[in-house]
């Protein structure tokens, strides 16, 4: 019997062990984790594969977090089922835990499309690290390297290869790379980017077919594009992006859409079980329903929401939206909420471009509230631009000095910034 | 836990606190060469804004839900649990820049000569931060406030 048992150990997991902590010292506290140090920082796996980082300097909380916290941690181990009735998760190997309260931070696995060749050696997903140390492993006798998606990941894994000396294609079947987060104007800064630090960018294609190598077919060799073209390669990374891990929860009880529908107090409809993370569909407050955010600051932080609530201390989750910053070969970029609208004729558009310094800024508005940006190049007060937007203040009297070089706190109105931008 | 704060009718928008600020936290907290020679330069945490006749100073206020500290990729942005204050770590940052993306006051500056992020740390080495200290109006102010 354990009071708390959270299943998953990344930034939710985490996130709930801090939180419930602060409310309850002493409760009994499990955490199951598959991966056997899961305190690591995921979004580093692209500093370690590059060779920034060390699997020490990845780690987002120290050895000692689950001591230190007085709670067990189960890692190398799977849950394998759920009984709701009896509260109770039962672990691979037969063990049994009963719950007084559960959070389900299992996270999202990458989604691999079923591809011709695909179970070849030499191709891998970039968001475990375990398969991100295979993936290093194989770089000393690698040179070339195909990258699937031109996503978020895809472009972590493309830097990553680069800085290590590989040359990369990234393949990407949108138009433009990171569509999901930037607009057209900044895709392309981004592919130049890219291009001029040596990487191949293909866009409108996707790999139809992994090809062996000539004296090793069960190596991979190359790729054949959808268009036909073949690219040699001795790497294949495979960063479509990745799904809900719902499986525990399939033909229980518990509400799945995309993911395990959530309330703002991180609660899925059944009673004592939680839900945070890349698994659950909570709440976006741009959109103002819930939808999948598979972010690491949202993880945290609806960990965090569920954890106080299951210790009893009522919390609400504020939510998230697509928010993303960039760093990629050191061009910084911060994109937020809807920055490229399907019809954008409805939206009021500020841009500034500064080409000569590499500085782009474009806000949406619609009905005078901010609905999305990105600042590109210059980023430092992109926190206040955030902060409107996820108030939905109404900026009608400061639009023109939005994208001004004056712009900030001192523009703002006197009662705004007395009611949620105060420095005196 | 302290907290500087502005009285904001007594700045007259000099930016001493920016150049106090950046030479505390030079190497040679010497003003030439911290200007001329240092590398990577060094950073003021401070922003001096003008909005003619206002003007203030902003730095990181320690905000008490810390959206930075919840948002950070690598761990590097943390509660000090004895201050209760915002530090942070600068061998743990990676320059993600999530926390600039969330600090509500555009209080945290994106490094990008060392590539990590600097806020305010209240001069942990000076009893009065440097900016406060040197304000010639005495228009900030280094006070104690409730966590």
């Amino acid at each position: 019997m354990s009071k708390y048992v959270i299943i998953g150990g990344s930034a939710g997991g985490i996130g709930a062990v801090e939180a419930i902590r602060e409310v309850d010292p002493v409760g009994t506290l499990t955490v199951i984790s598959e991966e056997t140090v899961p305190q690591y920082s995921r979004p580093m796996i692209s500093e370690y594969v590059s060779r920034e980082a060390t699997l020490e300097t990845m780690k987002y909380r120290g050895d000692q977090f689950w001591n230190k916290n007085n709670a067990q941690a189960l890692t190398g181990r799977t849950a394998i089922k759920i009984d709701f009735t009896k509260k109770q998760v039962e672990l691979e190997g037969g063990t049994k835990i009963d719950y007084e309260k559960l959070l389900i931070a299992t996270g999202g696995r990458p989604f691999v499309p079923r591809m011709e060749g695909g179970e070849k050696d030499g191709v891998f997903t970039f968001t475990e690290l375990s398969s991100a140390k295979g993936l290093e492993s194989k770089l000393e006798q690698c040179k070339s390297a195909v990258v699937i998606g031109g996503g978020l990941i895809g472009v972590s894994a493309a830097e990553a290869l680069v800085k290590r000396g590989i040359t990369v294609t990234l393949v990407e079947l949108k138009e433009h790379i990171l569509n999901l987060i930037l607009d057209e104007k900044a895709s392309e800064i981004a592919e130049k980017v890219l291009s001029e630090a040596g990487v191949t960018v293909i866009t409108g294609q996707t790999v139809q077919r992994v090809l062996g190598k000539q004296d090793n077919e069960d190596a991979v060799g190359g790729v054949i594009m959808t268009d036909g073209t073949e690219i040699p390669c001795d790497l294949v990374v495979v960063a479509i992006g990745v799904i809900p891990r719902t499986e525990l929860v399939k033909e229980t009880d518990v509400k799945v859409n995309r993911g395990i529908v959530v309330d703002r107090f991180m609660r899925t409809n059944i009673l004592d079980v939680y839900a945070c993370g890349d698994v659950a569909e909570a709440h976006d407050f741009l959109l103002n329903g819930n939808r999948l955010l598979p972010l690491w600051p949202l993880a945290h932080m609806g960990g965090r929401v569920a954890g106080y609530n299951m210790a009893g201390k009522k919390a609400e989750y504020a939510g998230g939206t697509v928010m993303s910053s960039l760093k990629y070969f050191d061009l910084p970029v911060i994109a937020v909420g809807n920055t490229n609208p399907e019809n954008s004729g409805s939206y009021e558009v500020l841009v500034e471009r500064q080409p000569e310094k590499i500085v782009y800024k474009k806000i949406l508005l619609k009905d005078d509230l901010i609905v999305g940006f990105i600042f590109l190049g210059d980023i430092e007060k992109a926190g206040i631009l955030f902060r409107l937007l996820k108030n939905h203040v109404n900026v009608a009297e400061i639009k023109e000095v939005l994208l001004s070089e004056d712009f900030g706190i001192v523009t703002l109105p006197e009662q705004l910034r007395q009611k949620m931008f105060v420095v005196n | 836990m302290k907290r500087v704060s502005i009285k904001e009718e007594a700045c007259i928008g000099c930016g001493l606190c920016q150049v106090y600020c950046t030479v505390e936290h030079s190497k040679s907290k010497d003003p030439i060469k911290a200007y001329r020679r240092e590398q990577p330069r060094p950073v003021s945490r401070v922003r001096v804004e003008t909005n003619k006749p206002h003007s203030i100073s902003i730095r990181c206020q320690q905000c008490k839900d810390t959206p930075c500290v919840t948002a950070c990729l690598s761990g590097a942005m943390t509660i000090d649990k004895e201050t209760g204050l915002v530090v942070h770590d600068a061998e743990k940052c990676i320059g993600c820049w999530t926390c600039v993306m969330v600090c509500p006051y555009g209080a945290i500056k994106p490094d990008t000569s060392s590539k990590i992020i600097a806020k305010c740390d209240l001069c942990p080495n000076l009893e009065v931060p440097a900016c406060v200290a040197n304000c010639p109006n005495e228009a900030l102010v280094c006070e104690e406030v409730e966590q």
